[in-house]
């Protein structure tokens, strides 16, 4: 068999796994999300919390509940690697620097888990285990509750209410994520994935001597860390790893972990909307993008043009022998094109225009299928733009699922679509500006601006993979990287949160027949164009200076 | 003004009280109780995988090691040991610098773009050392016959595998090295040559420190 046509093997298995999962998981979580009982372990978490699971917020409610979770877990993130040094359990690692460990706080509770630190030789066992794997599964709590309070603004109407923060939030951990994590956690050390305590010890080698191990709990940290789309690594290798992702297996199985949820969750709007097949329009087009980067992706990988791979003779550089090109370039795309960011094979190594597809794959917004609940709620603002341009075409005024998009409402998404671009754009022109950021680049040419723009691409939209040749920890990157999460996050989910209130205060209209039929493949095609085209435009010219320019060139 | 600093303090108690109980469920439960059944149920692969020969850890099935001769007067970077099979370039491996109290092995990738002129010099001279090496006793490795994971980088730097392919053109050299016959040292291979998972997951490949292993006992025996 060749090479080309198991990594095509790869995708539909993939497809398969995927297509049989997410109904009866899209389904529970609609349950999850709409039940009124509370189970008894979740009413002592809201004891402990101090918070009514029951009483309704609207939108500015619900957003300062998101606003002071997060914040509290940023200072609470921020404290306990500034502690380290006195911790217990800590392997002696000692205190993270301010401007690091202020970086790594915003991006482990941003979900975007950049990581301008070595993991094996930075973070002990309580920082790890107790600090950064505890925000890859709140973070990804987080986004859903958020995409879930969107999605109720279509479901109601005549209220400003958009559930319970508190209680999406704890329903999300404790229902959806953990039980999964745990599963998969399982799987993940039956195959090989590391789970101990051990700590740092000396192992005999075959040629004498030894070579010291950093044991933790891995394999529990690695299924929510792709279960959740964080993609923050135990290891600085990240899923490259073998103790992360030992087998052509796990690397399977950990990208069907990573596209998961987000998929599943197309199938939970479409219940709580009251229509599935306006699920699956949403789903349809997300599947669309993502198998037609991993198609693009594969052709350009097993193509291997650029002078170091054409003299190797294949695109191995960066990637092990274990998950080849194809294993390979399935997980770069779904990484890159979910808020994910773990990454098994090194994209500054990809070919040229390789490297362009993991950038493109971030700057649609990550929503093909996206983040866990980020990607819904981008979708679905996309979705509002798309209504939006088909209403100018016919001069009607647009709807979707039942509710009128007026002036305040395409506010809101414009304002959500301009966030990250503005971020991205605005810190990459500064750096390149500035004489010392260029310092931190690896590679020279187009290839080192491509490292400053997949940094602050990266980090805008919430990633967290890297073109890992920029050395980023310095306080210039750790800093502007920290800020364009921070706003990268908190900032769209602002919009989101105003447009949901604003939607579920309207009264529902009937659909005539000049009503656009929101469920039908016409309007998915319509989507994925108005995707493709926004972020064509914006992002072109700063493509065109990077991978464009290298992946030509090769 | 007054009230809505209470209320603002209020909101941040109650996030800073819900981050605390999810942190006790998330990062005390979770870990613990998968690390419970982790060890109870896989043991060895809880605990890295660890190979034994004659008694003696000697590594990890999983993680790459090299075989090196021993660094010689004035030499920098070790001369490999052709008795052993080779497995991948290791450029990317990086060193302990910020917790130097330990030598630990720190993974990582080279990062190189593919039209990095380092990296095209590294895979020149790595081929060419394939070449030079594997080409013994009228057994002639032709560059054509290099296959890509034997010049190259893993993602990891710890990549326990190589190709077939790269096994195979090592077969000749390993043989002459240790006084063994060819197809016996092929056959070695063959044995040690896994298959994609049920035929279509990842690629075919040869763990290098079990073939060593084994490779070493064949010498023992003979």
């Amino acid at each position: 068999m060749s090479p080309v046509l198991a990594g095509v093997l790869q995708l539909l298995a993939l497809m398969a796994a995927l297509a049989l999962a997410h109904i009866p998981l899209g389904g529970y979580m609609a349950k999850v999300y709409s039940s009124d009982k509370h189970w008894r372990v979740e009413r002592w978490i809201y004891k402990g919390i101090g918070a009514d699971p029951d009483t309704d917020m609207r939108w500015p409610a619900y957003l300062r509940g998101v606003l002071a979770f997060s914040f509290a877990g940023v200072l609470f993130l921020y404290l306990l690697q500034r502690l380290q040094g006195v911790l217990p359990g800590s392997l002696g690692f000692a205190a993270i620097d301010p401007d690091q460990a202020f970086n790594t706080a915003v991006s482990f509770v941003t979900n975007t888990n950049w990581q301008s630190y070595y993991g094996e030789q930075a973070m002990g066992h309580v920082v790890q285990t107790a600090g950064l794997a505890v925000q890859n599964f709140v973070s990804a709590a987080v986004g859903m509750a958020v995409a879930v309070a969107l999605v109720r603004g279509f479901a109601r109407s005549r209220t400003g209410e958009l559930g319970n923060f508190w209680a999406d939030l704890v329903r999300g951990v404790v229902r959806v994520l953990v039980p999964i994590a745990a599963v998969a956690a399982v799987v993940l050390v039956a195959c090989g994935a590391v789970q101990n305590f051990s700590g740092i010890h000396e192992v005999g080698q075959f040629m004498g001597g030894s070579q010291q191990w950093n044991g933790g709990a891995v394999a529990s940290q690695e299924a929510i860390k792709e279960l959740g789309t964080n993609g923050g690594g135990y290891f600085n290798a990240n899923s490259a790893h073998p103790f992360e992702n030992p087998t052509p297996f796990t690397n399977l199985f950990e990208i069907f972990l990573i596209l998961l949820i987000p998929f599943s969750l197309t199938r939970t709007f479409g219940v709580m909307v009251g229509s599935v097949r306006q699920g699956y329009a949403i789903l349809a087009t997300m599947a669309t993008i993502w198998v037609g980067f991993v198609a693009l992706m594969m052709w350009t990988e097993f193509a291997h043009n650029g002078p170091a791979l054409d003299i190797a003779g294949g695109s191995m550089e960066g990637k092990e022998v274990r998950f080849g090109v194809g294993g390979s370039s399935i997980f770069a795309v779904s990484t890159t094109l979910t808020s994910t960011g773990a990454v098994d094979s090194f994209h500054s190594s990809f070919t040229g225009l390789g490297g362009g597809i993991t950038m493109l794959g971030m700057m649609l917004g990550e929503i093909a299928p996206g983040g866990v609940g980020s990607g819904l709620y981008g979708m679905l603002i996309m979705a509002i733009i798309a209504v939006f341009i088909a209403g100018l075409m016919v001069g009607r005024t647009p709807e979707y699922l039942g509710k009128k998009i007026g002036t305040r409402e395409i506010k809101f998404a414009a304002c959500y679509i301009l966030v990250t671009p503005a971020l991205v754009l605005a810190f990459t022109a500064v750096a390149m500006a500035l004489p010392t950021p260029g310092n931190s680049m690896t590679n020279s040419g187009a290839h080192g601006f491509s490292e400053i723009l997949y940094a602050y691409t990266s980090a805008a939209n919430n990633n967290g993979s890297a073109f890992a040749g920029l050395n980023a920890d310095t306080q210039w990157f750790n800093t502007t990287l920290g800020v364009a999460m921070l706003l990268g996050r908190f900032v769209p989910m602002v919009f989101v949160l105003a447009l949901a209130g604003s939607l579920a205060e309207q009264k529902p209209v009937p659909a005539t027949a000049g009503t656009l039929r929101t469920e039908k493949p016409l309007f998915t095609g319509l989507l994925v164009g108005a995707i493709l085209i926004i972020t064509g435009l914006t992002y072109f010219p700063a493509l065109a200076l990077g991978p464009l320019a290298e992946g030509l060139a090769a | 003004m007054n009230t809505s600093l209470t209320n603002t303090a209020r909101l941040l108690v109650a996030g800073l009280r819900a981050l605390l109980v999810l942190t006790v469920v998330t990062g005390i439960v979770y870990p613990l109780v998968v690390t419970g059944i982790g060890q109870g149920l896989f043991p060895g692969k809880a605990n890295g995988s660890e190979i034994k020969a004659d008694g003696q850890v000697v590594g990890s099935s999983l993680i790459g090691q090299s075989y090196d001769l021993p660094l010689g007067k004035g030499q920098e970077t070790p001369e490999p040991d052709l008795k052993w099979f080779q497995g991948r370039p290791q450029n990317g491996l990086g060193t302990n610098s910020v917790n130097t109290q330990y030598e630990l092995i720190l993974s990582g990738a080279t990062n190189r773009s593919a039209d990095n002129e380092e990296l095209v010099q590294w895979v020149k001279d790595a081929k060419a050392a394939v070449v030079k090496d594997n080409s013994v006793g009228g057994y002639t490795v032709k560059p054509s016959d290099v296959p890509a994971d034997a010049v190259t980088s893993s993602g990891s730097g710890l990549d326990p595998d190589i190709s077939p392919q790269y096994a195979d053109i090592q077969v000749h050299r390993v043989a002459e090295k240790n006084g063994l016959p060819v197809d016996q040292v092929q056959k070695l291979v063959d044995e040690h040559t896994e298959g994609r998972t049920l035929g279509f997951l990842g690629e075919p490949r040869v763990n290098v420190l079990e073939l060593n292993i084994a490779l070493r006992e064949q010498v023992a025996a003979s």
